[in-house]
């Protein structure tokens, strides 16, 4: 090392310098939760139990989901449908009992890819609230199943869609998905 | 009593008390620490004699330096708990003997000196401060003051050669 | 007459101690502020107004934690270590000159806790003390991390306290007095110590980061090799003290510092706005207020020297401890010798010259 750099002077006036640009420097910082970033088209959320357009729930409580869940997560019981319900359930057997345990579930979205039904979804606009009870762990049918008043529908694949959809949301022309307040 | 008197009467209790304390207390790092605690007392009693010089070297040297050296070295002794090892009482009696001796010869020492009351019109409050130190340092005793720094710089240098690493052999 | 000077001390005392707490206390706060934004962040911004309420907020957390006492610890030392580093720390901020005097009532009261005629040496004995409740912590944790934290803290302070004594002798010999009081009364005047003690500075300035265990020279606490050093064992308000006692040391330091080098309260065209102030408000009211300005320079200088201690912080490694040790004892200590030969040198033969030559 010559003279220079053993003095170390130098190099630690140039370090400073450089911490001292970033000091001044724009901050990225999102200030979360009063401004979320929009998080891409295929982000993994909160599950969703999709009906079809006739309002009828789609899962059949093959258990598929519940094979392919890596972290066994999914539970559910099996009921026959009976004569007159036929508005309800789009499939002769269909989930009575169908629970996500939110601590288990680890959100890879394998689930989603197993079902034949095309039943269960992760939103990409909602997240799993914060827990404050061990109650509100397992999600049932209640929180799972979608609203017809309000129904998840994911417009955008690309980054570039979901961009152009977010300006049309913010100018108020596109009003068909609007958070729910989670219970 | 004035409060100067008390408060040196309280001190020099809390001297004693602190001295004794480090020969009684069974474990090392006690006696170091009350060690520095009679330091720290020595010190009160430089400052009522009006010496802050000394006071602050004694704080800063002993308390601050070798003390902490004290401590280093009696904590890397007891990593491991050592018990109480039995002394066996050929050196106990040689302790006390040892002991005793010093003892007495100081004892005899200070029975016999007089101490020469000060007169308070020759008496000079400030002549325990640093400017007077100097002064007396610098003019009246500088050979013995340049001595003792040669012989602090040859104990250094020792103890740099001692510590010097020999050709071949290796600490880390 | 004895006892209001009594209560005058005592009260200069309790606010020197009330603002040497409070400051050490916002540090906490601006060294997580700095640290977000040097690393592009914001820092604490939720507790009050930009954070500001973010220090009550840690102590709340801090009283509220579990006061653990490990079972084969020396419970008294171990009470005491984190005792003894606030004590320590508290202590240095008695003698530092804040401002010039105050007058009130005809009386003028100096801005100073302690006038002592060995300041710097008082404050240097402190400085010796401090590694102290470092080291007693770090024994009584009964921890082979914590034990060697304590060492690693006690030798780096030792270390360092020889270059730091030795550079601080070059100011000695140019201010020939060891009353900080004094040592800023001489740099009246654009007259600061800097210009004349550039390589002191640098010492003293290195050592005192060294003296406070701050990066780059935080080895005692090394988390990567030492769990967290000497405060392994602590939690709750015990460990609050010990991290409280680094931020005062610091801003303790950093007040020296300016008093030192950088003319404490002094500051340029000082005399003029001293004379605008006396003739615009009379003797009284003009001098107080300058001298607020000037206590207000003094705190502006010393609150950018911790800013300083932040911004390295957040810039540079820490070192290792060997680099550390050679650093300390091969190159500082021979520097500031150095420094003090230059130093007589110039005030033996080139201060009369320079003087013979301006008159
Ligand atoms: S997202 Fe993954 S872990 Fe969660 S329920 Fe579906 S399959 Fe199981
Ligand atoms: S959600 Fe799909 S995979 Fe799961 S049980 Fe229902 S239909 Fe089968």
């Amino acid at each position: 090392m010559t003279l220079m750099e053993r003095a170390y002077l130098p190099a630690i006036a140039t370090g400073l310098a450089i911490t001292l640009k970033h000091f001044f420097a724009k901050k990225v910082t999102i200030q979360y939760p009063e401004v979320k970033r929009y998080l891409g088209p295929v982000f993994r959320g909160r599950h969703i139990l999709k009906r079809d357009e006739d309002g009828r729930e789609r899962c059949t409580a093959c258990g598929l989901c519940a094979v392919a869940c890596p972290a066994e997560a999914i539970s559910m019981v099996a009921a026959e449908r009976v004569k007159g319900e036929e508005t309800l359930y789009r499939e002769e057997k269909y989930a009575a009992v169908y629970e996500v345990n939110m601590l288990r579930c680890i959100f890879c979205g394998l689930c989603e890819e197993a079902c034949p039904k095309q039943a269960v979804y992760l939103r990409h606009d909602e997240f799993i609230p914060v827990f404050n009870d061990r109650n509100q762990v397992i999600w049932g049918k209640d929180l799972l199943v979608e609203d017809m008043n309000n129904r998840y529908t994911r417009e955008a694949w690309t980054k570039e869609e979901a961009h152009i959809l977010d300006r049309k949301r913010a100018d108020g022309e596109v009003t068909n998905v609007i958070p729910r307040a989670i219970p | 009593m004035n409060p100067t008197l008390s408060f040196f009467y309280f001190l020099s209790f809390l001297t004693v008390l602190s001295a004794l304390m480090v020969i009684l207390s069974k474990n090392p790092i006690h006696s170091v620490l009350y060690l520095i605690l009679t330091f720290f007392t020595l010190s009160g009693h430089y400052i009522l004699l009006n010496a802050q010089f000394l006071a602050a070297v004694n704080i800063i040297v002993y308390a601050g330096a070798i003390m902490v050296l004290f401590l280093f070295v009696i904590m890397f002794l007891n990593v491991k708990d050592i018990h109480e090892e039995a002394k066996n009482s050929l050196t106990k009696i040689a302790a006390a003997i040892v002991g005793g001796t010093v003892f007495v010869i100081l004892f005899g020492a200070y029975r016999k000196t007089i101490i020469a009351p000060a007169d308070p019109n020759t008496f000079d409050s400030q002549v325990g401060m640093i400017e007077s130190l100097g002064k007396l340092l610098f003019r009246e005793y500088l050979l013995p003051f340049e001595l003792a720094s040669i012989l602090l710089l040859v104990a250094m240098v020792g103890a740099v050669m001692l510590g010097k690493r020999e050709i071949g052999e290796r600490h880390f | 007459m004895e006892l209001t000077e009594f209560i005058i001390k005592t009260l200069t005392i309790l606010v020197v101690f009330v603002l040497t707490l409070v400051i050490a206390m916002y540090s906490t706060w601006g060294e997580r502020k700095v640290a977000g934004f040097i690393q592009d962040r914001m820092g604490p911004n939720r507790a009050g107004p930009g954070g500001l309420l973010q220090p009550l907020a840690d102590a709340g957390k801090m009283f509220f934690k579990e006061d653990f006492i490990p079972a084969l610890a020396n419970k008294w030392l171990f009470i005491s270590g984190p005792s003894l580093a606030m004590l320590t720390a508290l202590l240095a901020s008695a003698v530092i000159p804040f401002g010039s005097t105050f007058r009130y009532g005809g009386a003028e009261v100096v801005l100073q806790g302690v006038e002592s005629n060995i300041g710097i040496l008082y404050v240097f004995g402190v400085v010796a003390l401090g590694v102290y409740g470092i080291m007693i912590g770090g024994w009584a944790s009964n921890n082979k991390f914590s034990l060697l934290g304590a060492i690693r803290a006690a030798s780096q302070n030792i270390s360092y306290e020889v270059a730091m004594g030795l550079s601080l002798i070059a100011i000695l010999m140019m201010s020939s007095s060891l009353s900080l009081g004094d040592i800023v009364a001489q740099q009246h005047g654009g007259n600061w110590n800097i210009f004349y003690q550039p390589l002191g500075f640098i010492i003293f300035l290195t050592c005192s980061f060294a003296e406070c265990n701050r990066v780059p020279f935080d080895l005692p606490e090394c988390e990567t090799e030492l769990v967290g050093g000497y405060h392994t064992e602590y939690g709750s308000m015990k460990l609050g003290f010990y991290l409280f006692a680094e931020y005062i040391n610091m801003f303790v330091s950093s007040a020296i510092i300016s008093v030192l080098y950088f003319g404490g309260y002094n500051y340029p065209g000082m005399d003029w706005v001293y004379n605008q102030l006396t003739a615009a408000l009379g003797t009284t009211t003009g001098h107080n207020i300058a001298t607020l300005i000037g206590t207000g320079v003094f705190f502006g200088k010393a609150l950018f020297f911790i800013f300083f201690y932040m911004w390295v912080r957040w810039t540079l490694p820490r070192f290792r401890y060997d680099q550390l040790m050679n650093l300390g004892w091969k190159k500082l200590i021979p520097l500031a010798i150095f420094n003090i030969i230059i130093t007589g040198a110039c005030v033996l033969f080139l201060k009369p010259y320079i003087t013979a030559l301006l008159n």
